[in-house]
């Protein structure tokens, strides 16, 4: 399977927006425009860019602004230092303001490897999803990001996209449906649904397969968008399929698994297992050592849906 | 407008802080007072090009409060300016008011943008200000920040972009009143030789008296005539200034005035 960075997505579809005639288009960086792929603007349309230095809080501001003045800006650093780092000025001055800025966060999650805890965001998609008027994007592979990017220059208000630095696995191509706040079934199922963003919809996929094997049926949707959530989607899977289990390479306290918890609890009580980081920070390591180690690989989430299975008795 | 005009707009506008802050039992009359004729001399003093009418006008100069807790100061020049009516100032940080205990754009007609969190107001002053340039508009974008307020970091790390991108399109207003909540700037972080602080990073540095309605004019016209660089007017000023037991005490960084002491105020001002 073709495996490709999803930051080259994001890098791709700003080259697309700032190909258009006219566009508001303006690309900020913070002194990391080649990891996050932005330096392509910076190269073929430097009259969009700007590189803000390594002021991430200056750099949100100044989008503000850019977006006060009728242009739609894109922010883009590591996850850790936009949506950490930033994060009151994201709250008081882009949510609060309602304003069009669209936020890049890289290097999300656990992957990023060597760099270690400092560098893993596993708390980004808490920080911003408590945010009014925020939207929350958490694309599975390249393809998907390109599309996220896209859509989210045309969304009104402040919109926040998180991806990893590693190559993973393509599992959508430029003719698979995305809509933003629409979950995506990526297959169908009826003993237990796992609803999954990030890398960890392959990871997902890995496990029905296996599972499949066992005669379980296992249902997997890609909750792209968490926020705002496709509630209809999960109450859906909650009432057929009768078993929850959710996947993420984030903190297990306040992002997708919370998301669909709180939709559930309210909505449609099922017995429900989580597939997150729990509660700890990561270290220094290989990716795929670093998911294996914190369980977020196939064989945790199907160990995960036996668990839930189980519960649904 | 004639100096002598001015100076009474900006006795109204103190004599509006003060019964709006004492109505409300609440709010920041200390930095309100040492702002207000500074502001008056913008709004009212030919220099911001701005519509009552049409407070959204897409050309109108801009104007961002970065020390967003001297509400009660804009709210009124708004008011005077004729945004919106007089009456609404003494609904000041009620539930349902237009008018915010901080700022709060989309509740107040004439408001640029929102503010509170201190240290902000410029980043979002330069992000205005570039986008103005890219699209070949004349627009200037004011920002009024606290000496207080400098101790954050995100103000040098505007100060520098704006530098950077030669935005002399800004013109940044530092209230220079020496006292914050907790004591005077100097006991606190003291910042040194100031004038020569935003000198050496870059800009076009301009001293004045901010009580002093002939200077503040001049101050706004010879920023908006250099041209390369950003500008900033480092204006002295007295916190509490025209309230004699409010000047300079840092008790009075947000506290309201009681029934008698805002009548002794109003007398002091003398509108």
């Amino acid at each position: 399977m073709k495996r490709v960075p999803m930051r080259d997505g994001y890098g791709k579809a700003l080259l697309e927006l700032c190909a258009q005639p006219d566009n508001k288009i303006m690309v900020l960086d913070a002194d990391v425009a080649k990891s996050t792929r932005t330096v392509w603007i910076r190269d073929q349309y430097p009259e969009h860019f700007m590189d803000m230095g390594i002021s991430e809080q200056d750099m949100v501001g100044t989008a503000a602004g850019l977006a006060l003045g009728g242009m739609i800006p894109f922010c883009s650093t590591y996850a850790v230092f936009l949506a950490g780092r930033a994060w009151d000025q994201i709250r008081t001055t882009v949510c609060y303001n309602n304003l069009g800025v669209k936020l890049g966060g890289a290097h999300a999650g656990i992957s990023v490897g060597p760099d270690g805890a400092t560098h893993q965001a596993l708390e980004d998609v808490a920080l911003t999803r408590v945010l009014p008027h925020m939207t929350v994007i958490v694309p599975c592979d390249a393809e998907e990001t390109r599309k996220a990017t896209l859509a989210m220059a045309k969304r009104p208000g402040p919109c926040y996209v998180r991806f990893g630095r590693e190559a993973v696995p393509v599992v959508t191509d430029e003719n698979t449906e995305f809509e933003i706040g629409k979950a995506r079934e990526v297959r169908d199922g009826s003993d237990v649904t796992v609803i999954a963003n990030g890398a960890m919809v392959y990871e997902a996929v890995m496990a029905a397969e296996k599972l499949a094997g066992e005669n379980i049926s296992v249902r997997v949707l890609d909750m792209h968008t968490v926020k705002p959530l496709d509630t209809e989607a999960v109450v859906r899977a909650a009432r057929e399929t009768g078993a929850i289990v959710t996947a993420e390479e984030h903190q297990l306290a306040g992002g997708l698994g919370s998301a669909v918890a709180e939709c559930l609890a309210t909505l449609f009580p099922t017995p429900m297992e989580m597939v997150a980081v729990n509660d700890t920070f990561g270290q220094s390591g290989a990716p795929q050592e670093l998911m294996d180690h914190y369980g977020l690989n196939a064989e945790n989430i199907a160990a995960k849906i036996r668990q839930a299975m189980e519960r649904k008795r | 407008m004639e100096i002598k005009e001015l100076k009474a707009i900006a006795r109204t506008v103190r004599c509006d802080i003060v019964k709006m802050i004492n109505i409300a039992g609440s709010g920041h009359p200390g930095g309100s007072l040492s702002a207000a004729d500074l502001l008056a001399g913008l709004y009212f003093g030919g220099i911001m090009k701005v519509d009552p009418k049409n407070p959204d006008w897409e050309d109108r100069d801009r104007f961002i409060l970065s020390k967003g807790h001297v509400a009660p100061v804009i709210y009124s020049v708004l008011a005077r300016k004729g945004f919106f009516p007089v009456e609404e100032l003494w609904t000041l940080r009620r539930f349902g008011s237009i008018l915010q205990g901080h700022p709060h754009k989309q509740s107040t007609p004439g408001l640029d943008c929102s503010s509170g969190s201190l240290g902000q107001g410029l980043s979002i002053t330069n992000g205005i200000a570039i986008a103005m340039k890219k699209q070949n508009r004349d627009v200037r974008v004011y920002c009024m920040i606290g000496d207080g307020e400098l101790d954050e970091g995100q103000i040098w790390e505007a100060v520098m972009t704006a530098a950077q991108h030669k935005l002399d399109n800004v013109c940044a207003i530092v209230d220079y009143n020496h006292v914050q909540l907790d004591g005077t700037t100097e006991e606190i972080k003291d910042m040194g030789d100031l004038v020569q602080k935003w000198h050496d990073f870059g800009w076009n540095v301009i001293e004045l008296d901010g009580h002093d309605m002939a200077q503040i004019v001049k101050a706004y016209e010879m920023a908006a005539a250099f041209k390369g660089k950003p500008s900033v007017l480092i204006a002295n000023t007295v916190k509490g200034k025209g309230v004699s037991f409010m000047e300079n005490d840092c008790n009075w960084h947000g506290t309201a005035p009681s029934d008698q002491q805002l009548e002794r105020a109003l007398m002091e001002i003398g509108a």
